[in-house]
């Protein structure tokens, strides 16, 4: 059956498009459930926060809301069309969720102070484990991409 | 004590007085649903329970113990705030008064209803943009200005800031969700967008309670009180966000083309 293939080509950044927002909501919520709410690491309000870092914690924290549940049913879309392309998707949740832990590890944790990953403790390997796994999660993600564009173009006969 | 008396039943008789508007919201809603179920068909049983819910909640925040503690805790205010502002707005949209309205009308009358619907003062605050700013910047005023404190001591100021609230909070439903006619529907993009940051400003807005609380308001209860505002209000806008992707579910459903081949 080839139409199921041709439909995964036509819905190629469709694919990608809910791999990433998944992605950046899954990361958002294991930071909010894991480090806020069970281990209590993080803090709602460090007392060094400048205002610039409530901003961006205020859009990411809207938007990763937005993000799982359109991303979620984004996933159901590309189903009823037998687009689904699980590769694809999973190299755009590893996009997605990386690229957003590593700005959460850096620019936001780092540069903004908004909350560090744990108090009171030598932070320097906390913050090399969160930004090490960011990091291979976003080159995964984007060799999956790359991989899968390749197919794509494979199965159009165009390489 | 006698004095105690007299006011505790003015109290009470002033207390029936505010509930007067939403014991008619509920009479009013009841008895168009019964209308429109001789003309049209079967008004859904989920419209009603969102009806009533919503007039519940909003009376919450303005009448009863709750209404009462907000005066001197504002954890209880927020609460209230919450209910007024978002549960209840978001509830009352579910119940789709405005079409039930039109099918009890007679075709004159929803003809002449329509076309102050389609007003130009009624499409420009039913735009995304300026009804999130009157709702959202409305709060920023509230909570980072004297207003907060002035409205806990000026009655009448007090009521037009709850009224404000939740008409804000209504009309901000209404320009993300589409369940009833509105003026001029915007694209899912131009609301996503709307509605992120809005949300964001939101969140904002709470964290920004918690680290700098209102004039009057001890640290102790602004802390809570942010804290309730922001996971509070999560909680409404994962059903607010979630009925927004349903609706975009079904807008963008593959339109097939079926043949019939018996």
């Amino acid at each position: 059956m080839t139409t199921s293939h041709d439909a995964r080509l036509n819905y190629l950044g469709r694919n990608l498009l809910s791999g990433c927002l998944l992605g950046l909501g899954f990361v958002a919520f294991i930071d909010e459930a894991v480090f806020h709410q069970i281990l209590h690491w993080h803090h709602f309000y460090d007392k060094s926060t400048p205002d610039i870092g409530l901003v961006s914690d205020g859009i990411f924290h809207a938007f990763s809301w937005f993000s799982t549940i359109s991303g979620a049913f984004l996933v159901s879309d590309l189903r009823r069309r037998n687009a689904w392309w699980p590769k694809r998707w999973i190299g755009g949740f590893l996009l997605g969720g990386g690229a957003f832990q590593l700005y959460d590890g850096t620019i936001q944790h780092k540069l903004m102070r908004i909350h560090q990953i744990r108090y009171n403790v030598e932070i320097a390997p906390y913050d090399w484990v969160w930004n090490i796994i960011a990091a291979i999660m976003l080159i995964a993600g984007l060799i999956l991409i790359f991989r899968t564009g390749r197919e794509s173009k494979v199965m159009e006969g165009t390489v | 004590m006698e004095h105690n008396h007299v006011h505790q039943a003015s109290g009470t008789a002033f207390d029936l007085l505010l509930a007067l508007p939403f014991v008619l919201a509920v009479i009013v809603y009841l008895r168009m649903a019964v209308v429109s179920n001789h003309r049209c068909k079967r008004w859904p049983f989920y419209r009603f329970v969102c009806w009533i819910l919503g007039v519940i909640f909003a009376a919450a925040a303005l009448i009863g113990p709750m209404a009462k503690l907000a005066h001197e805790s504002f954890t209880a205010h927020m609460v209230g705030h919450l209910f007024l502002g978002m549960l209840a707005p978001l509830l009352l949209v579910l119940a789709a008064p405005m079409t039930l309205l039109m099918r009890t009308l007679s075709v004159r009358s929803a003809r002449r209803l329509s076309r102050i619907l389609k007003s130009l003062p009624l499409s420009i605050y039913c735009n995304p943009v300026v009804a999130s700013t009157l709702n959202i910047g409305g709060l920023w005023i509230l909570y980072t200005t004297e207003l907060y404190s002035a409205m806990q001591h000026n009655f009448l100021l007090h009521i037009v800031v709850h009224i404000h609230v939740f008409l804000a909070g209504y009309l901000y439903t209404i320009s993300i969700l589409y369940i009833d006619p509105i003026p001029h529907r915007y694209g899912f993009i131009y609301r996503a967008v709307v509605l992120i940051l809005s949300l964001a400003a939101h969140g904002i807005l709470s964290k920004y309670i918690y680290a700098y609380p209102p004039m009057g308001v001890p640290r102790e209860q602004a802390e809570m009180g942010g804290m309730i505002m922001y996971y509070g209000g999560d909680l409404v806008e994962i059903v607010l966000i979630s009925i927004f992707c349903q609706q975009w579910y079904k807008a963008a459903r593959p339109r097939m083309t079926v043949s019939f081949t018996q």
